[in-house]
C-alpha cells in the first residue's frame, strides 16, 4: 500500500485542479511546467523518500483499493481452489442427476433450478467432454458458426463454461464477443436520474439522452416513494424528439413490477440473481420467485432482463470460496433456465470488487461473453466507476466498446456525476464528448451521435414543458414556467433553485392512489397539445400488445422497427461480415462539434489581415555589413497568414525580433524566402544573405530559429519549435541573441518553451491548415527578395 | 398475423383518437395470450425453449389481475408461505387455467421444503 500524503487523500480536489490547469491553453509559464502530479518543487527527498515514489503516490490510481487474491473470501477472478470440476450426469430419462460435482439430493436452489431447466441433456455429455481449449477455440474461430457454439453452450455446465472463458486472452474475448453477441446492431443504455427527483429535469435529461442516441433509459430514486413520479417523467421525456426508447425505473422488485404492469415503464432490469444460495435468499428471492417474476412481466407484454455480476457474493460475505467467474457462470446459467431473455452483468455493483483482484478486468469482460454464449442479450456493465484513474477506467471500457455489444453500457451516466443516483457510472455526462470522439477515432459504432446545442435546447424545453403540462393536467403538481427555463439551461440539479421535496412525494402519491398508468399519460399529453409525444407513448403501449420486443435482445430503432435476435441476428463470421457502419452513420459519427474544416481553422487569420505591410523589392543580394542580420520570413507570412499559433499577430512577432536586434546595435534586413517552407532552409538562406552570416527564420505559424551560414540546413544555433507557447518577449530575446551571435559573443541560449500539455493534439489540425497555405504560396526555384516594412 | 389486445380490440384500432375519445381501457393495452403463445413459438424456433416456457407461463398469467400477480410473487419469496399455502396457490393457478405456473409453484414448494425456505406450519 503506497503511503499517500495528506493532500492526496483528498484526491478529487487535486484532480479537479489538474483539469482546470490543463484546460487553459498556454497556462504554463515559459520554461516551467504547469501544476501536475509530478512536482518539481522538491517534495522528493522529504523524510528520505524517493521523489519518484512521492510523485507516483500522488497519481489517482493509488486511490484505488487493490486486493491480494484470497480464495476463501471469493477474491479470485477465474480459478479458486474451491471451484468444482465441471461434471454432469444424465439419467435414462434425460434428467440431470449430477451437476458440477454435486449429486441431485445435495443440490442447492441454484443447482436444482439449472439442473431441471437449464441444461440441454442432448448435448450435455458432448459439451462437457470437449477439452476446454478446444471449446475456447470454437468460440473464437470465425469459421465456426455462432449457432454451433450456442448449441454446445446449451449443454455446458456452469463450471465448464467458466473454465472455457477463462482460457481466452483479452483480444480473444473481443473476437468472441464480436461473434457471439446476439444482436447485430450495437446499442447503449443511459442512466437518467437526479438528486432532487425533479420531474422536469428528469424529462429534459431523458430527452437529452435520446437525442444523443441512447435507446434504453434507466432511472432510479434517492427517495423510494418518488419512484412513480420518476417513472412517469422519464417515460414522457424519453419520447420527445425521437420515438421508441425503452424506459425502466430501478427499485425494489415488487414496486418495479407494479409500475411495469401499469405501463409507467416499458422494460425491467432490476431482477437480481446471485451465485450462492445464501446470498440469493438474503436478496429475498429464490430462483422460482424470480422465474415467476419473469413470467409476470411478460404477461403484460413487458421486456425484462435479470441482473447479476461478479463480486456481489464476495461483497456480501458468502462466496463459498468460489471464484467470481464460476459464481457468475451459475447466475447466467440460471438466467437462461428461468427464461429471461437477457442479463445485465460485467460487475455492476461489485465491479470494483472484481477490478481489485488480478485478472479482474478480464473477468468482467468474460462475464459479458458468458451471457452471449447462453444466447442471451448482454447488457454489459460499465455502469459503475471502477477507478479514480481516468486511464484505468477507460481501459476497462474500451475492449468491449471496440468489440460491440447488445448494450455497451448498462447505464452510461448520461447526466453529470453528482446527479447519478446509482453512483457515478464508469462514463458520465462529463465524458460524452470523449465518447463521441472515441467513436470517431476508431470508426466504431458506440451507439451515440453528436447533438447541436440548438437542438438540445429545443428537446429539453419540449420535454420539460410536456411534463409540466401532464403534471398540471393530472393534478400531480404545478411547476412554474420559470422552473422550466432553469431546467432547460441546467447542467444538473445543482444549477436549480431548491425544490420542496414534498411536491414530488405528493405527485407520486397521487399516481399511486389513482393507479395512473400509460393510458392516463397518453390522454394528458393529447389534451395538453403534446400530440406527437402522446402518439409515441401510445406506440410504446401498442408494442406491448404486439409482443415482438419480448424476443431476445430487442430494441426499437427510431422508426419503431424491432431489432432483435429474430429480426437482426448477429451474423459475424470474420472480416467483411457482421455489423457494418454505414456511410451515413460514419458521417454522423465524424461530425462532432469540435470538427473544423481548413476554412474554419483559417477563419481567425482573416481578422488580422493587413495589420502589417511587407512590400517585396528586388532580388536579395548578399550583404557586406558585419553588423547585418537577415530575418527570413516564410512564403505566406503577412501575405495570407497573419496570426501565429500562439495568437500573436505576425507583425508583432517580427517587430519584437527587430527590436531585439536593434538593442544589440545590429542592422536588421528583412527578406522573404519564397522557394521553401522549411524553417531550417529559410533561416539558412537568410544567414547566407546576411553580412554577419547570422540569420533568423520565421514561419507564419510562429516557429523561429537562429541560423549561421556555415551550418548544415538542419542544424541551427537556437530554436523555438513550440510556436503556440512563444510570447512576444521571447521573440525579442531571439532577436537579442541573434545580434549577440552576429557580434561573435556567446549568448545564453533561449529556452525552447516546454510543456506537459498535449500541445500537438491542440494545434496540429490548425498547423496542417497553415502549412498547406504556406505550401500554396511557395515558388520553387524563386530567389529570396528584400522586403520593406511599410507599416 | 392479425394481432388483438387482451380486450379483443385489433391493434390498428388502438389509436390516439380512440384514446382521446376515452374509448380505450387498460385491457386495450394488454397483450393477448395468443400473442404470447405465438411469441413463444418464435422463441422456440430460434432455439430458446426456456424463453418459450416463460412466455407460455406468461400467456397463462394474462388471466390474472395485477393484485393477484403481486400476491403470488410475494408468496413465492423465501419464508413467506407454508407448504400448504403454496399448494393453495398452485391449486388456484390450476383452476385459473395456468397449469404450467401451478407446476412452477409446486416445484418451488418441494425445493423450499428441502432447503427450509417455507414458513413453518
Amino acid at each position: 500500500m503506497p503511503q499517500l500524503d495528506n493532500d492526496v487523500r483528498d484526491g478529487r480536489a487535486i484532480l479537479r485542479s489538474d483539469n482546470q490547469n490543463g484546460s487553459v491553453p498556454g497556462s504554463a509559464a515559459p520554461g516551467g511546467p504547469a501544476h501536475h502530479g509530478w512536482s518539481p518543487t522538491g517534495l522528493g527527498g522529504a523524510q528520505g523518500r524517493l521523489g519518484r515514489f512521492v510523485g507516483l503516490d500522488r497519481r489517482p490510481v493509488n486511490l484505488d483499493g487493490l486486493s491480494c487474491e484470497d480464495g476463501d473470501a471469493g477474491l479470485v477472478a477465474f480459478a479458486s481452489v474451491h471451484d468444482p470440476e465441471p461434471t454432469v450426469e444424465i439419467d435414462d430419462e434425460g434428467h440431470v442427476v449430477q451437476l458440477d460435482g454435486v449429486q441431485a439430493d445435495e443440490f442447492d436452489l441454484i443447482d436444482a433450478y439449472i439442473a431441471a431447466h437449464g441444461i440441454d441433456a442432448s448435448v450435455a455429455v458432448e459439451a462437457n467432454g470437449l477439452p476446454e481449449v478446444e471449446f475456447a477455440r470454437l468460440i473464437v474461430d470465425p469459421a465456426t458458426p455462432r449457432e454451433a457454439v450456442v448449441r454446445l453452450a446449451r449443454g455446458a455446465t456452469p463450471a465448464k463454461l467458466a473454465r472455457v472463458v477463462a482460457r481466452l486472452r483479452p483480444v480473444e474475448l473481443q473476437m468472441a464477443i464480436a461473434k457471439m453477441r446476439v444482436r447485430r446492431t450495437p446499442s447503449i443504455q443511459a442512466h437518467v436520474t437526479n438528486l432532487l427527483d425533479d420531474p422536469l429535469l428528469l424529462a429534459a435529461d431523458a430527452a437529452t439522452a435520446v437525442a444523443f442516441g441512447f435507446r434504453e433509459l434507466e432511472t432510479t430514486v434517492p427517495v423510494l416513494a418518488d419512484a412513480p413520479s420518476n417513472a412517469l417523467a422519464v417515460l414522457v421525456g424519453s419520447q420527445v424528439g425521437v420515438a421508441g426508447a425503452l424506459t425502466q425505473c430501478s427499485v425494489e422488485e415488487a414496486l418495479e413490477l407494479e409500475m411495469g404492469l401499469r405501463g409507467l415503464t416499458t422494460y425491467a432490469e432490476t431482477v437480481s440473481l446471485y451465485g450462492t444460495e445464501q446470498v440469493f435468499v438474503d436478496g429475498d428471492d429464490t430462483p422460482w420467485s424470480k422465474a415467476f417474476l419473469c413470467s409476470a412481466y411478460a404477461s403484460r407484454g413487458l421486456k425484462m432482463r435479470v441482473t447479476s455480476g461478479g463480486g456481489a457474493e464476495a461483497l456480501m460475505g458468502e462466496a463459498e470460496g468460489k471464484s467470481m467467474c464460476h459464481l457468475e457462470s451459475r447466475c447466467v446459467a440460471l438466467a437462461r433456465a428461468i427464461g429471461a431473455q437477457g442479463v445485465q452483468n460485467g460487475g455492476i455493483d461489485g465491479a470494483s470488487v472484481v477490478a481489485s483482484v488480478p485478472d479482474g478486468m478480464r473477468e468482467l469482460l468474460a462475464e459479458n461473453l458468458l451471457v452471449m454464449l447462453r444466447d442471451l442479450e448482454s447488457c454489459s456493465g460499465n455502469d459503475s466507476l471502477v477507478s479514480e484513474s481516468d486511464m484505468r477506467r477507460t481501459a476497462h471500457t474500451v475492449p468491449l466498446f471496440l468489440a460491440g455489444s447488445d448494450f455497451l453500457f448498462s447505464g452510461f451516466g448520461s447526466i453529470v456525476r453528482h446527479d447519478n443516483m446509482f453512483g457515478p457510472s464508469n462514463f458520465n455526462g462529463e465524458d460524452l464528448d470523449d465518447y463521441l470522439v472515441l467513436q470517431r477515432d476508431w470508426g466504431v459504432d458506440g451507439g451515440l451521435r453528436p447533438v447541436a446545442e440548438a437542438r438540445l435546447r429545443e428537446v429539453r424545453e419540449r420535454a420539460a414543458r410536456a411534463v409540466q403540462a401532464v403534471y398540471r393536467d393530472l393534478g400531480l403538481a404545478d411547476f412554474a414556467d420559470a422552473r422550466v427555463d432553469e431546467v432547460v439551461l441546467a447542467e444538473g440539479s445543482r444549477d436549480l433553485s431548491p425544490l420542496d421535496p414534498t411536491v414530488v412525494l405528493q405527485a407520486a402519491d397521487v399516481i399511486q392512489e389513482r393507479e395512473l398508468g400509460i393510458l392516463d399519460v397518453v390522454r394528458a399529453l393529447e389534451r395538453t397539445g403534446f400530440r406527437e409525444e402522446a402518439e409515441r407513448v401510445l406506440a410504446m403501449g401498442r408494442a406491448r400488445v404486439a409482443g415482438d420486443y419480448l424476443q431476445t435482445a430487442a430494441i426499437f430503432d427510431e422508426k419503431m422497427n424491432v431489432l432483435s435476435k429474430v429480426t437482426d441476428p448477429n451474423d459475424y463470421q470474420g472480416p467483411g461480415t457482421g455489423y457494418e457502419v454505414t456511410p451515413a452513420r460514419r458521417e454522423e459519427m465524424a461530425e462532432v462539434r469540435q470538427q473544423r474544416s481548413r476554412q474554419d481553422l483559417l477563419e481567425r487569420q482573416a481578422a488580422h489581415a493587413g495589420h502589417i505591410h511587407l512590400v517585396e523589392r528586388d532580388e536579395a543580394e548578399p550583404g557586406a555589413d558585419p553588423r547585418e542580420v537577415c530575418v527570413g520570413v516564410s512564403p505566406a507570412l503577412a501575405t495570407r497568414l497573419w496570426l501565429t499559433t500562439s495568437g500573436l499577430p505576425v507583425g508583432q512577432a517580427l517587430r519584437q525580433i527587430l527590436a531585439g536586434l536593434e538593442e544589440e546595435g545590429c542592422v536588421a534586413r528583412l527578406v522573404r524566402v519564397r522557394s521553401t517552407i522549411d524553417l531550417g532552409m529559410i533561416g539558412l538562406a537568410a544567414a547566407r544573405l546576411a553580412g554577419s552570416g547570422i540569420g533568423i527564420g520565421l514561419q507564419a505559424k510562429g516557429t523561429a530559429l537562429i541560423h549561421r551560414r556555415d551550418l548544415p540546413p538542419l542544424a541551427c544555433l537556437e530554436l523555438y519549435s513550440i510556436a503556440p507557447l512563444v510570447t512576444g518577449q521571447m521573440y525579442r530575446a531571439l532577436g537579442t541573441n541573434a545580434g549577440r551571435h552576429a557580434k561573435g559573443l556567446r549568448p545564453v541560449p533561449v529556452r525552447n518553451p516546454s510543456t506537459e500539455q498535449a500541445i500537438e493534439a491542440r494545434y496540429h489540425a490548425e498547423v496542417v491548415a497553415m502549412v498547406a497555405v504556406e505550401r500554396g504560396e511557395c515558388l520553387p526555384g524563386a530567389p529570396p527578395v528584400d522586403l520593406e516594412l511599410v507599416r | 398475423m392479425k394481432c388483438t389486445a387482451l380486450s379483443g380490440r385489433p391493434l390498428p384500432e388502438i389509436t390516439i383518437d380512440a384514446a382521446g375519445r376515452g374509448d380505450l381501457s387498460p385491457a386495450d393495452l394488454r397483450i393477448h395470450p395468443d400473442t404470447l403463445r405465438r411469441q413463444a413459438d418464435v422463441a422456440e424456433q430460434h432455439g430458446n425453449p426456456q424463453l418459450a416456457d416463460n412466455l407460455r407461463r406468461a400467456a397463462e398469467l394474462t388471466a390474472l389481475g395485477d393484485e393477484e400477480l403481486l400476491a403470488i410473487y410475494e408468496a413465492l419469496r423465501p419464508g413467506r408461505s407454508t407448504l400448504a399455502e403454496l399448494e393453495t396457490v398452485a391449486c388456484r393457478l390450476q383452476a385459473a387455467g395456468a397449469p404450467s405456473c401451478a407446476e412452477l409453484v409446486r416445484e418451488a414448494a418441494a425445493m423450499y421444503e428441502r432447503r427450509g425456505l417455507h414458513k413453518p406450519g
